[in-house]
This record gives structure tokens, C-alpha cells and sequence, in this order.
């Protein structure tokens, strides 16, 4: 149930990214930044804890996701050292994504080269 | 002396100037296409050898324009200039593809128009006597031009219907005073039209009106009709670019016939290649008409044909600071030449 | 051509009937299930990953990595960009889609060195990603911390 769940969460998201694509004509850097912040506020605002009860992996997954943890780690933060964390949660709660992915990319550039379409 | 100049854009050469030797090579896509069989040369893989698709572009370029100049039977020596421009910032596709021939070389740049660019001022320079042969031609590299104007390659991004594919390869071709081959006999200059088209991924809208105005200008100055030639050209409006000069021209009183095509139509077959609006970029036009339209023009089943490549005149910078994409337009008038 | 303000409304009305809209519901079809598929494959690993018992916060960051991992070995081989073609949203809006952005440029810019080209180009795309997200966090710790 809870793949059932995931699936339709993650795949609802999804499609409002593709309908602001070929409404608005967004290119996909824009929709990563607006999904980011949008994902941040609706933390920020508690909305996002129920999408994520709900919906899971179906939740996280989406760069949506990535803003929740932002939103709900400085959250935490302020709870535990006051007014630095305001500075330092979203960061904080960032640090493993951001660094797998400078790892990642970093050792994929080593090996690969670019492709042809 | 005579002026040469025939109404307000267009000028008629007082003799007719020969093209003597044409070299086109492309990338593998192109070479799938439906011109297939038509090129001189077709590089295996995007990369053609090299180590960077900015120095693939210059060896479609150095070869190309060896190619054309063997064909017209002369040498590089004798060839008096080089015209030749590219999609790369500062035309480094060109520089680093010619830098070795150590011919006098003007630069060009007129986005994807720069094949009919080139082949007017080469035409020019051979008729006002400075030159007795001239090298001129064009080029870009879809990879290259990815990079510089859109997006990694290996972004996972959505091409709209309306986009078009850049062309990879380089056509060169040489004009002479003295030889063999089909004749420029007249070329009609554009100017800058600018009708406020904004959007990167639908530049067939943003260079249609530039066409037009090309179009307009050689009618009116020469006193034809479009039916005069037996095949006019646009050079990489596509699909939807050339639907919109057809309407246009309709509005200016020109019915646009069936002798009415445009090469980023003819290079790519739509439905297997996935090109969506067609293809495009400086060697679009370039390698079509140095290849498919040359062809027939040797052959004399095209007899009279009024070849207009078309650019886009942007840049990144200029996008991103939400200006326009203003388009500009080279005509150019062959005959055929078969006795 | 004249270029005036009404000959450009019309223009601009003549290039939209000329121009195919994009096929937006097989679009969104497709998104729909890529996107799902995703984050069903996001599912299984973070329900395989709870056996170890790192809390709730470890396995969703380990559940990412994963992915992030993922997405760098098919960008790498030039998967992952064929299947944004086909897929969009549905691979532009995973972590997945974040973690391409970030490889996508450190890829196709090594040929301009590994300080200028791949690390300055790396963040091309999701550069702002990072600025506009801990801005936006920053906006929430404020308002938390003073209001909450």
C-alpha cells in the first residue's frame, strides 16, 4: 500500500512540474528552484508534514523533499541552539545531499566524457 | 562606372560569378538524413577525432574547405580570401579551422545566415575585381552549439515541438572569375527585422519575418514574381518558420508556391530523426546547398534558384537580459550554367 | 516588414497558430509514471534500509544517496538524458533530476579544465537551487524563531 501511496504522491507532483514546463515554458532549473522553495514553505507552514505521512518515499523523493528537510531542519535547529540556527539548519540538513552529489559528479567527470545526443 | 545596384537591397553583378568547387561534410546524423549519399565526407561519431567538439567543429571546417578548393581544380595559394564565419563565440570554429591555409581571411558573422553572408561578399569581391577566386562557406556542430547556447548534453531536458536541431558539419564552396560550374548572378542583402519573438526554442518564428523581408525587397527590386525560380530556399526557418513566410508573403500580395522550400526541411527526415521543427544552424543551409542543391544545379534540374539563409541574431547574454531575437536574411541568386 | 507595436500583437498571434502546442496530457501521463516510478524505487529502498535501524533522518539521507548515486552513473553513461526526453517532469522533479543537474555540466565543461570548467560549471543549473533554498529555509528559521 504504501508503494501504491509513494507512486501517486511522487507521480502527482511530477505532473504539476510538467504542466508549469509546457504552460509557462519554464526551463527545468526554474521548476528545481520553485519545487525547492515551495517544498520549504509548505514545511515551514507544517502542510508538508501530512503530504510526507501519507505519502512517503512518494514525498522525499521530489525536490519538494529537499526543501521540506531544509525547512524542518532549521526548525530543529532553532529549537536546540536558539537564534544561530536559523544560519545553520538548512545547511546542516542539506550537507549530505549537496555533498553526494559534488562527489558523485566530481567522479563521474573524472571518467565519463561527454556524449552525443 | 556603371552602379550595379538595382533598387533599394538588391545589386546584379555586371559578370556572372562561377561556382567552381563545392565541399560539404557532416556528422553521422546527417549523414543518416535524407541527403544522404550527397555529402563528401560523413565523420563516424559527433566527435570526428577530436578531443572536444569545438575542435571537431574546425576539422569539419579545414576539411570541408579543402575539399571544395581540390574540387574547382585549384590550390589553396590561389584562392585570394577566405569567408567564412560559425555559431561559436568570436567564430573560433572558423579561426581554428583555417589558421593553418595562410589565405587572407575576413571573419563573418551572421548566425545561421552566414553561408548566403559569405557568398554575397565573396561574389562581390570576385566581381569588383579584387579577387579572382574566393573561399566562403560556414559551419556549426550541434554538440558545440548545445553547450554555448542551451544545455549539457546529458541534462535531462524536454525539447519543445517547436525547437529545431542544429546541423553539424561544415559546407564551403569557391567562387571563381574563371571556370566550370553554376553562377551568383545577383544578391539581395536584408536588413535586421526585429518583430519581438522572445522565445529560444521556437527561432523559425523569430527569423521568418528577416525571410520576408529578403523576399519582399528581391521582388519588388527585380520585378518579379516568386515563380520566376524554379526553387527559392530558406535556410533553417523549418516547419513552422516557413509556414509563417508563406502567410506573410500572402500579406504582401506573393503567393508562395510548391518551388518554395527551406533546407532545414530538407535535411532531416522529421518523424525518424526526431527533429521536431527541422534542422538548423549556419551549416544547415550550408551543406544543403553545397551538396543537395548543387547537385541539381551542375545537373541544370534546377535551372534558376533564389537561395536565402537565415539567422538568428542572439546570444545567451541578450536572452537572459529578455531582449528580442532580431533575424536577418542573405539572398542570393544562382543560375544554372550547363553548356 | 513594419515594425510596428500592432504588426508585432499580430505576429506574435500568427506564431502561436503556427506553433504546435506540446502534447501536454501524454506529457503529464508520462511524468506521472516516471515520477512515481522514482519515487516507488525511493520506497523500496528506504523500507530496505529501515532493517538497519539508523532513524528516521539517516535513512532518508542514506535513501538519497542512493539515488543521487543512481542518477550519477546514468548521467554518466548518457542514460538519464535520454530519458528526460521522454520522461520530463518526471525526471526533472526527483532528487534524481537535481543530482543530473549537478552532473549534466561537471561533465560536458572538463574540457576546460578541472577548476574553471567542471567545478566553477558544476552548479550552473542547481546553483540557484541551493542559493534560493537557503534563502527560503533561512525565511522559515526567522519567521519560527519569532513567531513559532
Amino acid at each position: 500500500m504504501e508503494l501504491v501511496k509513494a507512486f501517486l504522491v511522487g507521480g502527482l507532483i511530477c505532473v504539476v512540474g510538467q504542466i508549469l514546463i509546457d504552460k509557462t515554458k519554464l526551463m527545468s532549473g526554474r521548476i528545481l528552484v520553485l519545487f525547492v522553495c515551495l517544498g520549504c514553505i509548505l514545511g515551514g507552514l507544517g502542510i508538508y508534514d501530512a503530504i510526507e505521512q501519507f505519502g512517503g518515499a512518494g514525498a522525499t523523493v521530489p525536490l519538494t523533499g529537499f526543501g521540506y528537510n531544509l525547512a524542518k531542519g532549521v526548525m530543529e535547529e532553532v529549537d536546540t541552539i536558539g537564534f544561530l540556527g536559523i544560519f545553520t539548519g538548512g545547511m546542516k540538513a542539506a550537507a549530505g545531499g549537496i555533498t553526494a552529489a559534488v562527489v558523485f559528479a566530481f567522479l563521474t567527470a573524472l571518467i565519463c566524457n561527454p556524449k552525443e545526443k | 562606372m556603371k552602379n550595379k545596384k538595382i533598387g533599394t537591397q538588391t545589386v546584379r553583378l555586371s559578370k556572372p560569378v562561377i561556382i567552381t568547387g563545392v565541399g560539404a561534410v557532416v556528422g553521422p546524423k546527417e549523414g543518416e538524413g535524407p541527403l544522404a549519399g550527397l555529402f563528401d565526407k560523413v565523420a563516424e561519431d559527433a566527435l570526428y577525432g577530436e578531443d572536444s567538439w569545438e575542435k571537431a567543429e574546425s576539422k569539419f571546417v579545414t576539411e570541408a574547405l579543402q575539399i571544395a578548393v581540390e574540387k574547382s581544380g585549384r590550390k589553396m595559394e590561389d584562392m585570394d580570401y577566405i569567408l567564412c564565419g560559425d555559431l561559436l563565440n568570436q567564430c573560433t570554429g572558423t579561426t581554428f579551422g583555417i589558421k593553418d591555409f595562410k589565405v587572407p581571411y575576413f571573419g563573418l558573422f551572421g548566425a545561421c545566415s552566414t553561408m548566403g553572408e559569405s557568398m554575397s561578399l565573396g561574389a562581390m569581391l570576385v566581381d569588383g575585381d579584387f579577387a579572382n577566386n574566393v573561399v566562403v562557406g560556414a559551419s556549426s556542430h550541434f554538440c558545440a552549439a548545445e553547450k554555448q547556447f542551451r544545455f549539457p548534453l546529458a541534462l535531462g531536458t524536454q525539447r519543445p515541438p517547436s525547437a529545431t536541431w542544429t546541423v553539424t558539419g561544415d559546407g564551403s564552396a569557391v567562387l571563381s572569375k574563371e571556370g566550370k560550374g553554376p553562377v551568383i548572378t545577383e544578391i539581395t542583402t536584408g536588413k535586421i527585422i526585429d518583430m519581438g519573438v522572445t522565445d529560444t526554442m521556437n527561432m523559425g518564428a523569430a527569423m521568418a519575418p528577416a525571410a520576408v523581408n529578403v523576399l519582399t525587397a528581391h521582388f519588388k527590386d527585380t520585378g518579379r514574381q516568386p515563380s520566376y525560380y524554379d526553387v527559392i530556399a530558406t535556410g533553417d526557418l523549418g516547419y513552422i518558420g516557413k509556414q509563417l513566410v508563406i502567410e506573410l508573403m500572402a500579406k504582401e500580395g506573393y503567393e508562395m508556391g510548391e518551388n518554395f522550400t527551406d533546407c532545414g526541411i530538407e535535411i532531416f527526415d522529421k518523424e525518424s530523426q526526431d527533429t521536431h521543427a527541422g534542422g538548423s544552424g549556419c551549416a544547415c543551409s550550408a551543406v544543403t546547398f553545397t551538396s543537395y542543391f548543387y547537385k541539381k544545379l551542375m545537373e541544370g534540374t534546377i535551372g534558376r534558384m533564389l537561395f536565402i539563409p537565415t539567422g538568428a541574431l542572439m546570444s545567451p547574454t541578450t536572452s537572459q537580459q529578455g531582449s528580442t531575437i532580431p533575424g536577418i536574411a542573405h539572398g542570393v541568386v544562382i543560375e544554372s550554367r550547363t553548356e | 516588414m513594419e515594425e510596428t507595436t500592432q504588426a508585432k500583437q499580430a505576429y506574435d498571434k500568427m506564431v502561436k497558430e503556427a506553433s504546435p502546442d506540446s502534447p501536454i496530457v501524454l506529457n503529464c501521463i508520462k511524468a506521472f509514471v516516471s515520477g512515481g516510478i522514482i519515487c516507488v524505487i525511493g520506497q523500496l529502498l528506504r523500507n530496505y534500509v529501515e532493517r538497519f535501524s539508523l532513524g528516521e533522518d539517516n535513512t532518508a539521507l542514506l535513501v538519497s544517496i542512493l539515488l543521487i548515486l543512481a542518477s550519477a552513473i546514468l548521467t554518466g553513461t548518457g542514460i538519464y538524458g535520454k530519458l528526460g526526453k521522454y520522461c520530463g517532469a518526471g525526471t526533472i522533479v526527483p532528487i534524481t533530476g537535481f543530482a543530473n543537474s549537478v552532473v549534466s555540466p561537471a561533465i560536458e565543461f572538463k574540457k576546460e579544465g578541472l577548476v574553471f570548467g567542471m567545478a566553477a560549471k558544476m552548479f550552473l543549473i542547481a546553483g540557484p537551487v541551493i542559493v534560493y533554498g537557503t534563502l527560503t529555509s533561512m525565511l522559515v528559521g526567522i519567521v519560527y524563531y519569532f513567531i513559532g
